[in-house]
């Protein structure tokens, strides 16, 4: 028999019945999915990896998102997936502006190092105790964190006199394209 | 005697690392202490371009990741956004989408077959497999207009209907191929210096595959049974006669032959696919007649007023999805391929997530070769089957 999500909400509240635990509702939300506080990741995502008829033995991923103006900003999403029972589960842990920390999951699913390098690249989230937290797809010597929602698309701005100090003047080159007078006989 | 290591740097420039991959190897003579993959020399930020496009809009985009594969990247993207919309295509769409990504992986394997022969000093290979390849670009090309970026697959459907001859063409293509498996195989299967290259080499365990979140040929080389079509179906795939092909040792021979394996798999499934085809009409309707999200006939748009405004809807403004989010899978040629949405509500996606397989595979190459000998590292990352457009996004 298929693993329900349902039956794997109802056994993390058994075996967690100390901890707040909520459902994450929105009209269109597919799979189900389970909010998670920080401070008790770890523990969760070891019993659904550990248990027999959970049995979560891979991170299929995870990856950051940015709710900008929403407080809290950030929310990191974990994808499991049973290879044993066919079955798919989502955590999210929510995740403040002023301290975006997360414990990393790397001593659960070694998987998990490239994910959380890549969430640090693009929304700037530590992951606490991460083996190794730098950069992965940018290059190390970038500034800021390109995926929140206040960082631009980007783009090379057009030179204009509003937006360039010191060309307040049109420059000589600029006058050479001016029109030429043109005298006509008549005058 | 002195003795220290060696730090080497493979790539980012080097034709056997498939694209602009750098591998910083520390090696100890001829052996390999430590490996690490250095990455993002291609990344083009598509998951934060997609926030600033309409859904269709970045369906180009997805050819771009793993560009030997278009179709199945199109059709894991459009799963996606039809899972967030809740549509379902008919029985023909899905048809010709099960064909067409079966092709897909038909030649994707032959790329991978080919480039990783010639890494390992087997020019010849390369030859046949492309030669193949190129029969499916064509049959892109026939039903698209491209050889490479095909996005053909729309939300909703097919950006348009399968051309006249198409399925004669897919049929004989798929009647030769097995074939051409033949020659392929007698040309490397019991070739010693193939075995000797391949066999042993690169090893990786299922509880390493599973721990570092391998999916697809380099799993099932592992031993683990896991195709996503047989466990998690999508697109009517439970309907299909085929087998899930895996190998014992987990070495770079078996993940050879599981993708062997596979290529004749997909050729039967794609014959399935094009007797339902030709069941359910050569022509027929190719989107759901739902036209909040796809496009209206042409004729139609000419004709009756509705049409005609949800066609300027569409084209300004694309679709609205509900506020939600959802993740689909798919079985693409190289394992797991993903997208994840969360949907504000509006037209562009609030967050576009890429789960690829080349990404999270490429992470277990420390694993495969740490503790053997240089030379491997090079069979290892064939036998992966990575492809850096994907990697980098």
């Amino acid at each position: 028999m298929p693993l329900a999500p349902e039956r794997v909400e109802q056994k993390v509240r058994e075996r967690f019945p100390n901890v707040a635990i909520e459902r994450l509702t929105g009209a269109a939300v597919r799979d189900l999915t389970l909010i998670v506080p920080a401070e008790h990741l770890v523990e969760i995502c070891t019993f659904l990896r550990d248990d027999d008829e959970l049995a979560f033995a891979m991170l299929s991923w995870m990856g950051g998102a940015d709710y900008m103006p929403r407080v809290p900003r950030f929310e990191t999403i974990y994808s499991l997936l049973s290879v044993k029972h066919a079955a798919r589960f989502t955590l999210k842990v929510m995740v403040s502006e002023e301290q975006p920390k997360v414990p990393t999951v790397t001593g659960v699913w070694p998987t998990a190092n490239w994910h959380e390098r890549e969430t640090y690249d693009f929304y700037g989230i530590t992951f606490t105790g991460h083996p190794d937290l730098t950069r992965i797809l940018l290059p190390e010597d970038w500034v800021g964190w390109p995926l929140r929602k206040d960082s631009p698309l980007g783009y090379e701005e057009v030179a204009f006199t509003h937006n360039t100090p010191g060309r307040t003047v049109p420059s000589p080159s600029l006058k050479k394209l001016a029109p030429k007078k043109v005298r006509y006989r008549a005058q | 005697m002195r003795s220290e290591t060696m730090t080497l740097n493979m790539g980012p420039q080097h034709p056997s690392t498939h694209g602009v991959l750098r591998v910083a190897l520390e090696l100890d003579g001829e052996n390999v202490v430590a490996c690490k993959p250095i990455i993002g020399y291609l990344h083009t930020g598509m998951e934060k371009q997609a926030e600033y496009k309409t859904y269709t809009q970045s369906i180009p985009q997805t050819d771009r990741m793993d560009y030997i594969s278009p179709m199945s990247n199109n059709l894991s993207f459009c799963l996606a956004a039809e899972k967030l919309l809740d549509v379902t295509v008919s029985e023909r769409v899905q048809a010709i989408r099960v064909l067409l990504t079966e092709l897909t992986r038909i030649s994707s394997h032959c790329v991978w077959l080919g480039t990783h022969a010639i890494d390992i000093g087997a020019l010849t290979v390369f030859w046949y497999t492309f030669r193949e390849r190129e029969k499916v670009l064509s049959i892109y090309d026939m039903v698209s207009g491209a050889r490479m970026t095909a996005s053909y697959f729309r939300v909703g459907g097919l950006a348009m209907d399968i051309p006249e001859g198409f399925l004669a063409r897919c049929e004989k293509f798929v009647d030769e191929m097995p074939k051409h498996v033949d020659e392929y195989e007698s040309l490397l299967t019991k070739n010693p210096i193939w075995i000797a290259r391949t066999q042993g080499v690169a090893p990786l365990s299922a509880a390493d595959a599973l721990a570092w979140g391998v999916t697809g040929p380099s799993l099932r080389g592992s031993g683990v049974k896991w195709d996503l079509r047989k466990d998690m179906p999508y697109s009517g795939y439970e309907t299909y006669d085929f087998e899930v092909p895996t190998g014992k040792n987990g070495d770079a021979f078996d993940r050879f032959q599981v993708r062997v394996a596979e290529i004749r798999q997909s050729t039967l499934i794609a014959k399935q696919a094009i007797q339902r085809i030709k069941a359910l009409g050569e022509k027929g309707e190719y989107r759901v007649r739902d036209f909040k999200y796809v496009l209206p006939p042409k004729e139609d748009v000419k004709t009756s007023m509705e049409a005609l405004i949800h066609h300027f809807k569409i084209v300004a403004h694309g679709f609205f999805p509900p506020v939600g989010e959802a993740y689909q899978a798919v079985e693409a040629p190289k394992g797991e391929l993903g997208f994840y949405f969360v949907s504000d509500g509006s037209s562009r996606p609030w967050r576009m997530k890429v789960r690829s397989p080349s990404f999270v595979n490429l992470q277990a190459l420390p694993v495969m070769v740490e503790g053997k000998l240089v030379a491997d590292v090079i069979a290892a990352i064939g036998s992966i089957d990575i492809v850096l457009g994907e990697i980098d996004r």
